[in-house]
């Protein structure tokens, strides 16, 4: 019991060292805090305790301390404020050309999809420094997505897609842990998040895969008909998705909204919700019809109809993460 | 010893029958009286203000859908039992009145009007709640809300499961709003019986007055029920 | 006649509690003080049947493996834990025991504005307690008290329902206790007792019950659509058929959040009384107490989404949440700095009320400072839903709250019961609860930190928990026996102690000023007010020699 017996936990993500410094910086003030309350509790306890013939001093109070005293923590925890919504606005932002990882979560187990196909369960392999999203939603209860080590967390919802993003700083194996009730075994839905050095991750990498999630999500998009009304030319009875997401979609009741992952998912299960300017309301609902895998896989099919594609290039050389979006190749 | 022994400062209506022992005079009484069914009132604001919230949501996110909803309710019905709860309000203010100025008749024939519309006001809710169920609009296994177009879009159909939220809470809000009125019912056959028993004088009607504030209250809600229910999106 | 040497009894005044015997004139009092010892007695088995929970869950986490009871047993038993913790021992405690008694006493009437409606609370909280009972006894719940969609509306197997409805019933108890107080408080003043003259006390339940009467009907109102939801398969939480789960926490916690204020404002207001009392001077700032209490109910109102952080709301939402629960630690700090400048140059005696209060200032203190880390965005993605939570929570209601309400017993057991409790085993047990408690719950902050969620029932994959889990426990059961002993001691003391003289603590207050224990109607001659609130001076002066204070 006493062989591991830590008292801070590992710091693995670019992340972890921002919410640690916030972290430092208020146990710094709230000791400091404590200790003054704590120090003038017992020095005035001891100081003025009761002695015979000694009569306490009525004061009434003191609008300037009660001014001061409210004011400058008003400020503190301004400060505070400031800097806890920089770093949750950063962990909240993930960067442009992150590599995405499909997330499905299911009491009680955790189904991962890697964009460029692998699948793991209860288990992410990532490399170090490279940006990784986390697109998730779950089948049936909410869930939450949390590694200490990389301190993020996010809950995961059914009926739509949460987003989480981290870039991990050392390799090593770190808890993956469920943070929502969940049910029976939700202290059994954990995992673990392994991160290994590039070459090591390529390796794992090329040991068998079904192909990218688009492909995929490319024979799908076949199979249910979808090429159907989709078509690439203007006679299609429903718009064209080439290069679709991530771009404003003018709506039929004069609305705007991007095309994100919630909005591909959203038409392909309740089309009606937003009709595209110009259109008929024809598209039948595949609600029940698809699975969420399918539908992760229908989404990184979108995604990969787009320029640049959403997902940065494998090269073995370079390892490292890359924002190069020069290099458009198609993965695989 | 015996406990009069209150040294308030008005000395007039000392020992008004109708005085509680733990308040000083019949004044400080009646405003504790009111004051306590104000504050009850807020309460059912917040209450019923959950419903509205959640209703308001989903109309925001469901535009469409809640409209054809709303659009297949008959409003005739609905609209009847607007005028029914309206006059009701009427013959309350009319019963306290009649408290007020000492007319025993005035009193008591407006409370049993009043109960008279509150009880035809839940016939009609229940003619209405009826037709619901022969639709098929009351959520559950049988509910049904196929191919009912959308208002203004004629070639778009509604979703039914989203009508199916619409209903719920349709239901839940005017099931409420019809509890509160059966408790209400209750409440002025109560009042009606201490009136009978002469109970009320001018001096002294605070039950009147008490019971009157609620039921009004349940009026109020209904006049916001009925709009969003019933009439959101309606074209001729 | 000759008089043999006889002992001459004191012939016992009559008060409250001998005007009448037998459990009619009990069950069927709309005696304030009474239906107070009702509530005593009901709340008092509420809390060892949830400290019962709270043993077993620190006894299964003494070892990673679930191996003292089954996960689904677990999840209950935390479930539970915390709906009879909160619902039916921490909102009511302070309110319905020490405000039901004092209110009336401290602000010169002779019951509540509404006695019958008083009597009704409790009786519907006893019909809650059994339907909750009931629940327990046949099977459970195990949503967690925050009972979330969709699980709680189409998964759980346990009994939601009738939890749910337990919960809806015992909340209506606490909105007409918030609404007795507020028309007494408003109307049932003796004349000369201003708005500025008030106890302290009753600036924070007049606070403390707006809360109760705007917040409570939302949650009663949420339980309604999730037992509909639940019984008739609706979808208005169930995003599978069209639902959105972000609506019922939204509902929740615009309750659940001020509800956290409902249960600690009391226990400022019982604490505010007994330092002044104890440093014999007025409170430092009586207008900025009052006036913080007022704000912490307004502000309490517009946080609640600090609960939801990485639950899917926006990043705008977050911020605003963010920066208000700022805002609403102010009035918190302001009071605490308060309280602790009333020590500067007082005359402190250090009897059990007192050290309870000391005990209060530092943990709620601590707790109320965690506050600030989790109200802190960058942090709270790390932090909810861990541990620290747990931790920040407890501090707050244990060490805050808890402290507030025995210390409270204490203060006024001489005016409740007519005795004396035993003033050294009330300090042993203010002594063993305050290191009880650390031990139990500091730990946790780093558990927490460390990553250890919360719920979990089983933490055999991370051993390296063990350690911090083994000492939270062992503070448990310390704490545990600090909790028995004053129920001991006191239930003691009503047979076996000192009797009371009216003011054993030359106390300032209305109530002092009554017997020990007072009769029924309170005051003989209805009360004129003409001093101001804790006119210590007056008192003090009054007796050269200083009284020498009891116990």
């Amino acid at each position: 019991m006493f062989n591991n017996f830590p008292l801070w936990p590992d710091r693995a993500s670019t992340a972890a060292g921002n919410v640690d410094a916030l972290f430092i910086f208020l146990l710094i003030v709230s000791g400091m805090m404590s200790l003054l309350i704590f120090v003038a509790l017992t020095y005035f306890a001891a100081r003025y305790r009761h002695r015979r013939g000694v009569l306490a001093e009525q004061i009434e109070g003191s609008i300037p301390l009660e001014l001061t005293w409210s004011i400058i923590p008003l400020f503190v925890f301004m400060v505070i404020f400031a800097w806890g919504a920089v770093v949750y606005f950063k962990g909240r932002t993930p960067p442009r050309d992150s590599t995405e990882v499909y997330v499905v979560a299911k009491q009680w187990m955790w189904k991962l999809e890697h964009a460029e196909g692998q699948r793991e369960i209860n288990e992410l392999h990532v490399p170090v420094g490279r940006d990784v999203k986390l697109i998730m939603t779950s089948q049936d209860v909410i869930h939450s997505f949390f590694v200490p080590a990389f301190r993020m967390k996010q809950d995961v919802l059914p009926g739509r897609y949460t987003v989480a993003w981290f870039r991990a700083t050392k390799p090593g194996t770190y808890h993956l842990f469920c943070a929502e009730y969940c049910g029976t075994q939700h202290s059994g839905m954990i995992g673990s998040i392994v991160v290994q050095e590039p070459a090591q991750y390529e390796a794992w990498m090329s040991g068998g895969t079904s192909g990218p999630l688009s492909a995929s999500g490319e024979k799908i998009f076949a199979e249910l008909g979808c090429a159907t009304c989709h078509r690439t030319d203007t006679q299609g009875r429903g718009p064209n998705l080439q290069g679709v997401f991530g771009k404003l979609v003018l709506l039929a009741d004069g609305r705007s909204v991007t095309a994100d992952e919630n909005y591909i998912r959203e038409s392909i299960l309740d089309p009606g919700a937003k009709i595209v300017n110009g259109f008929k309301p024809v598209m039948p609902t595949f609600q029940g019809l698809v699975s969420e895998e399918q539908l992760n896989a229908l989404v990184a099919y979108v995604k990969s109809l787009s320029q640049p594609i959403a997902t940065p290039i494998k090269t073995a050389a370079t390892g490292d993460q890359n924002n190069d979006k020069t290099e458009g190749s198609q993965v695989q | 010893m015996p406990d009069s022994t209150v040294v308030g400062l008005h000395h007039e209506e000392q020992h008004h029958p109708e005085l509680l022992h733990h308040f000083a005079e019949p004044q400080q009484q009646r405003d504790a009286a009111s004051l306590g069914m104000w504050i009850f009132l807020a309460t059912e604001v917040m209450f019923f203000g959950g419903l509205f919230c959640a209703y308001l949501i989903y109309r925001r996110l469901y535009f469409g859908d809640f409209g054809a909803a709303s659009s297949s309710i008959k409003a005739g019905l609905g609209a009847a039992n607007t005028a029914v709860l309206i006059c009701s309000s009427l013959t309350v203010v009319l019963a306290i009145w009649g408290a007020q100025i000492g007319r025993r008749t005035l009193m008591i024939g407006s409370l049993v009007l009043t109960m008279l519309f509150g009880l035809t006001f839940l016939g009609i809710k229940g003619v209405e709640y009826k037709e619901k169920f022969d639709e098929h609009h009351v959520p559950g296994a049988s509910f049904s809300f196929d191919h009912v177009p959308i208002p203004g879009h004629p070639d778009q159909y509604a979703n039914p499961r989203h009508a199916q939220i619409f209903f719920s809470l349709y239901f839940i809000m005017t099931g409420l709003h019809a509890l509160h009125m059966i408790i209400g019912l209750g409440i002025f056959a109560w009042l009606l019986f201490m009136a009978w028993k002469g109970r009320f004088t001018p001096e002294y009607y605070t039950p009147l007055d008490v019971g009157g504030l609620y039921w009004h209250f349940v009026d109020i809600v209904w006049i916001y029920l009925f709009p969003l229910l019933y009439l959101i999106d309606r074209h001729p | 006649m000759s008089m043999a040497t006889t002992t001459v009894q004191p012939v016992e005044r009559e008060n409250y509690l001998n005007k009448e015997y037998g459990v009619g004139s009990w069950l069927l009092t709309t005696d304030h003080k009474r239906i107070a010892l009702l509530y005593l007695i009901s709340i008092t088995f509420f809390f060892f049947i949830g400290g019962f929970f709270a043993l077993l869950i620190r006894l299964e986490l003494l070892t990673p493996a679930s191996d003292l009871v089954q996960p689904d047993t677990y999840n209950k038993l935390f479930t539970m834990h915390g709906q009879v913790m909160v619902f039916f021992f921490l909102i009511p405690s302070i309110p319905a025991v020490l405000g039901n008694f004092l209110v009336p006493l401290m602000i010169g009437a002779k019951d509540l504005a509404f006695p019958r409606v008083n009597l009704l609370s409790w009786y519907l909280y006893i019909i809650g307690g059994v339907m909750m009972l009931h629940c327990m006894l046949t099977g459970g719940v195990d949503t967690g008290w925050t009972f979330y969609t969709p699980f709680s509306t189409a998964f759980s197997n346990t009994k939601v329902i009738e939890a749910g409805l337990a919960i809806f019933v015992a909340g209506f108890s606490s909105i007409l206790t918030g609404l007795n107080f507020v028309v007494t408080i408003h109307r049932m003043r003796a004349p000369g007792m201003t708005w500025s003259r008030l106890p302290l006390f009753i600036w924070a339940h007049y606070a403390t019950s707006i809360i109760q009467i705007l917040g409570t009907p939302v949650i009663a109102i949420t339980l309604v659509l999730v037992v509909a939801e639940r019984a008739l398969h609706l979808g208005i939480f169930d995003p599978k058929l069209g639902g959105d789960p972000l609506l019922f926490q939204h509902l929740f916690w615009f309750y659940s959040h001020p509800a956290v204020y409902i249960m600690i404002l009391p226990s400022m207001g019982v604490v505010t009384e007994i330092i002044a009392c104890f440093a014999r001077k007025r409170i430092f700032g009586y207008s900025f107490i009052a006036l913080s209490s007022i704000a912490i109910a307004v502000f309490g109102f517009l946080v609640w989404a600090h609960h939801m952080f990485v639950a899917g709301i926006s990043v705008y939402a977050a911020l605003v949440f963010s920066l208000l629960s700022y805002a609403v630690a102010v009035p918190s700090a302001v009071k605490v700095f308060n309280w602790t400048a009333t020590l500067y140059k007082g005359s402190i005696h250090y009897d059990a009320p007192m050290l309870y209060a000391f005990g209060f200032i530092g943990l709620f203190t601590m707790g109320g400072l965690t506050g600030l880390f989790l109200a802190a965005l960058g942090i709270d993605v790390h932090v909810t839903d861990t541990y620290f939570v747990i931790a920040h929570f407890h501090y707050i209601m244990v060490g805050g709250a808890l402290m507030g309400y025995l210390g409270g017993m204490h203060f006024w057991w001489p005016k409740i019961s007519g005795k004396l409790y035993p003033e050294g085993w009330a300090r042993l047990a203010a002594l063993i609860v305050f290191i009880g408690f650390n031990l139990t719950f500091f730990p946790q902050f780093v558990l927490g930190y460390l990553g250890m969620p919360r719920r979990y029932a089983d933490y055999s994959h991370m051993p390296e928990f063990q350690v911090l889990n083994v000492l939270s426990t062992a503070g448990a059961t310390v704490l545990g026996v600090g909790y028995l002993l004053p129920m001991l001691y006191f239930l003691w003391s009503m047979r076996y102690g000192k009797p009371a003289p009216d003011n054993p603590w030359n106390a300032a207050g209305l109530e002092w000023m009554t017997s020990s224990p007072p009769t029924t109607f309170n005051f003989e001659k209805e009360p004129i007010v003409t001093w101001e609130a804790y006119n210590y001076d007056e008192l003090d002066r009054a007796h050269k020699e200083e009284v020498k204070v009891a116990g």
